[in-house]
């Protein structure tokens, strides 16, 4: 398990930092080459998003100096760049990675973004050949966990922002938005923001009304909506299940009065009044009447700081999914690690059964069938016997931290050391191939 | 027989009680599920009851708790159409104990009624029958919806943050559950009172108005026509809505309790 992880991300580095180390879509193919070019690295892949720029290795020895590429590559010099590194090796660049894959360390726990870029960063590494294996494990098991944390944990279930609490709520009072009329009573940033949410959810016609009546078209004409003089607002507002507003008046500009007319007119269909101005634009008494709901700025701010500090205890759970996870793709790992030391075994001590074979049929002259069956039942049954010791101590150490002392003693102790220095490939994986030639 | 198949039903049922009350609380995924497959699995073991029953010919001459096994089987058709319509069981908060107190008092009371004076009009009965207790049904499901509207209402005008992850359908849903059901249970009910008439004409050369049954059914009529027409002229939803079905609802009651004291309807001998 040689993965290495070097990398920046929005606790470790300010936006100035990452913004530089930032690799566009149409360069990451080539950057993911140049990384899997660089020396000691076997398979690279580089996830890159506005939150973070990192690079997942698996290396020949464990020890890659990735550092080195960051500072050739980006033209950075080590003071600027080294302070806000992170650097995980083996088992924390796994558990890294899963915690990365299944969002506990993006900027908005639980955010599911951020699996969609892990697994596009996947798919350019394969594309340009830079997975061979070790981290194609990785990542498949990393998926596959990030899809676990999501199911068996609500990290990622409540909305975190003003603008999706307000849309969940819309759809709480209307069930589905699709054609839903939203009327915009002032032309602020927060109630643009939260009108695109809603018609990125479904709803149909857009009214602005602004008291000046420019900004109410400019609006309007980007949302392919309908402006409203600011006098008809009274009279038109009705038309809207779903009202934002936010004006600089300094009292409220919708009273209870207009309330009770607005549910005359619609046959008492219900409104609901998303008041993002500070002083309020919606008169408290507004929200008594049966039918009208009204959600102010503190309202909505609580719902996502309540929200925020659920995914927080979600997080806990999901922590603990992770490491049971990393435990267990460490030892599947290490197995994996011994099985070609089994097989070069086996094939090492078969080829001297047959050699000691070949060697005494000489002088043992024609033998029968039968003869033949026992030499072989013989021999093959000495050979089971000598490696019963070695293979069961091999698989019983792939569980434990020892597993990589144990296969050097048995490679030794069977000359297998030799034969895979003397075999051409520099990888492990590829050396004990070469051994059983 | 038929009573085992109840008794069977009545311990299905019990699992949508039990998730009525635990849903007010919290919501549950799983829960919710097998409430819903423990009700289907009721129903099969009521239907089957309900057509033993039906072809030993009891159902004719006994009405006594027979009335209350049809009313609970229909009430949960409903329910199983409203959720294979909206994909919500939360009507099952009200629909479940009504039925498991139906289904109850039909499993551990059975009484059969003698109904010797309407062997002849064995059609018009069965007809008036279901009709009725199909307009019944609609309209505890109305009734339930209402109750549901106010308190998903009161949930959201609360702004607790937990009214977000809510075990309830969006307002509008509920509405369109009750409002739906209301204009479907009020034909029914309609076409079963003037059958009901027919009957009694039949039998009695008569309806007469002033047999209590008949006087509060006509009353209940009245006021569920009041509430549709509120419904469908204003869109009353709310509080109003649910003080106009819980009248409704009374009237209903008191007339079905009627039976009780009405000699012509309790098709006595």
């Amino acid at each position: 398990m040689r993965y290495q992880l070097i990398g920046v991300n929005h606790k470790s580095a300010p936006l100035e930092v990452r913004e530089r180390l930032a690799i566009p879509e149409s360069k990451l193919p080539d950057c993911c080459r140049d990384l899997t070019a660089h020396p000691g690295i076997e398979e690279a892949m580089i996830i890159s998003t506005c939150n973070r720029v990192e690079l997942v290795t698996h290396t020949t020895n464990g020890s890659a100096d990735l550092r080195g590429f960051l500072h050739d590559h980006f033209h950075l010099k080590a003071e600027d760049l080294d302070p806000h590194l992170y650097e995980f090796r083996e088992k924390d660049a796994v558990r890294h990675v899963f915690r990365v894959a299944s969002s506990l360390d993006s900027m908005v726990v639980g955010e599911a973004q951020i699996l969609g870029q892990v697994k596009e960063a996947y798919a350019t590494a394969r594309a340009v050949g830079a997975l061979r294996g070790q981290l194609d494990q990785l990542f498949s098991r990393a998926f596959a966990v990030a899809k676990r944390v999501r199911t068996e944990t609500a990290v990622g279930s409540s909305s975190v922002s003003i603008a999706s609490v307000a849309v969940e709520l819309a759809k709480k009072i209307f069930g589905s938005l699709h054609g839903k009329n939203v009327f915009i009573v002032g032309a602020g940033k927060m109630s643009e923001l939260a009108a695109r949410h809603l018609m990125a959810h479904g709803c149909g016609s857009i009214f602005v009304a602004n008291r000046t009546y420019d900004r109410a078209i400019g609006l309007a004409q980007r949302f392919n909506g309908q402006a409203i003089k600011f006098e008809d607002l009274y009279n038109s507002c009705d038309r809207a299940d779903i009202v934002i507003t936010s004006t600089g008046a300094p009292h409220a500009i919708f009273r209870r009065e207009h309330g009770e007319q607005f549910l005359s007119r619609r046959k008492n269909r219900p409104m609901f009044f998303i008041d993002i101005a500070v002083p309020r634009d919606v008169a408290a008494e507004m929200a008594d009447l049966d039918g009208i709901f009204v959600y102010d700025i503190d309202d909505l701010q609580q719902a996502v700081s309540s929200h925020v500090a659920d995914r927080r205890k979600e997080a806990e759970r999901a922590e603990a999914i992770i490491a049971a996870e990393v435990e267990k793709f460490e030892a599947r790992t290490h197995t994996l690690d011994v099985v070609p030391t089994i097989v070069s075994l086996q094939d090492h001590l078969e080829t001297i059964r047959q050699a000691e074979i070949d060697r005494v049929r000489g002088r043992m002259g024609a033998l029968t069938p039968e003869q033949e069956m026992a030499v072989e039942a013989l021999t093959r049954g000495i050979i089971n016997k000598v490696m019963h010791t070695p293979i069961t101590t091999l698989k019983s150490a792939a569980r434990e931290s020892e597993a990589t002392t144990v296969i050097d003693v048995v490679r030794r102790l069977f000359n297998l050391q030799l034969k895979q220095q003397a075999a051409p490939q520099p990888s492990g994986k590829k050396d004990e191939v070469g051994t059983r030639q | 027989m038929p009573l085992l198949w109840l008794r069977f039903a009545l311990a299905c049922y019990f699992i949508g009680l039990v998730y009525a009350f635990f849903a007010l609380r919290r919501t549950s995924e799983l829960f919710s599920r097998i409430a819903l497959h423990a009700a289907s699995l009721g129903m099969v073991f009521h239907f089957v009851s309900l057509v033993e029953l039906f072809l030993s010919g009891q159902v004719l001459w006994a009405l006594g708790h027979n009335g209350e096994s049809l009313l609970g089987f229909l009430s949960m058709t409903f329910f199983m159409i409203i959720y294979a319509i909206y994909k919500t069981t939360s009507p099952g908060v009200v629909v479940f104990p009504f039925v498991f107190f139906l289904t109850f008092v039909a499993a551990v009371d059975q009484q059969p009624v003698l109904l010797t004076s309407f062997v002849k009009h064995k059609g018009w009965l069965i007809a008036h029958i279901i009709l009725i207790f199909t307009g019944y049904a609609a309209l505890v499901l109305s009734f339930g919806a209402s109750l549901l509207y106010l308190l998903q209402e009161r949930r959201l005008k609360a702004k607790k943050p937990s009214s977000l992850i809510s075990f309830l359908p969006a307002l509008e849903t509920i509405d369109q559950i009750g409002y739906r059901s209301l204009l479907l249970g009020f034909p029914f009910m309609t076409l079963g009172l003037i059958t009901g008439s027919i009957v009694a004409i039949s039998a009695y050369g008569h309806v007469d108005f002033k047999d209590p049954k008949i006087l509060l059914s006509i009353l209940m009529w009245v006021v569920y026509m009041i509430m549709v027409f509120t419904r469908w002229n204003s869109g009353w939803r709310g509080r109003r809505a649910a003080v106009l079905a819980t009248v409704t609802v009374v009237a209903a009651i008191v007339a079905w309790a009627a039976n009780y004291f009405s000699t012509i309807h309790r098709f006595a001998s």
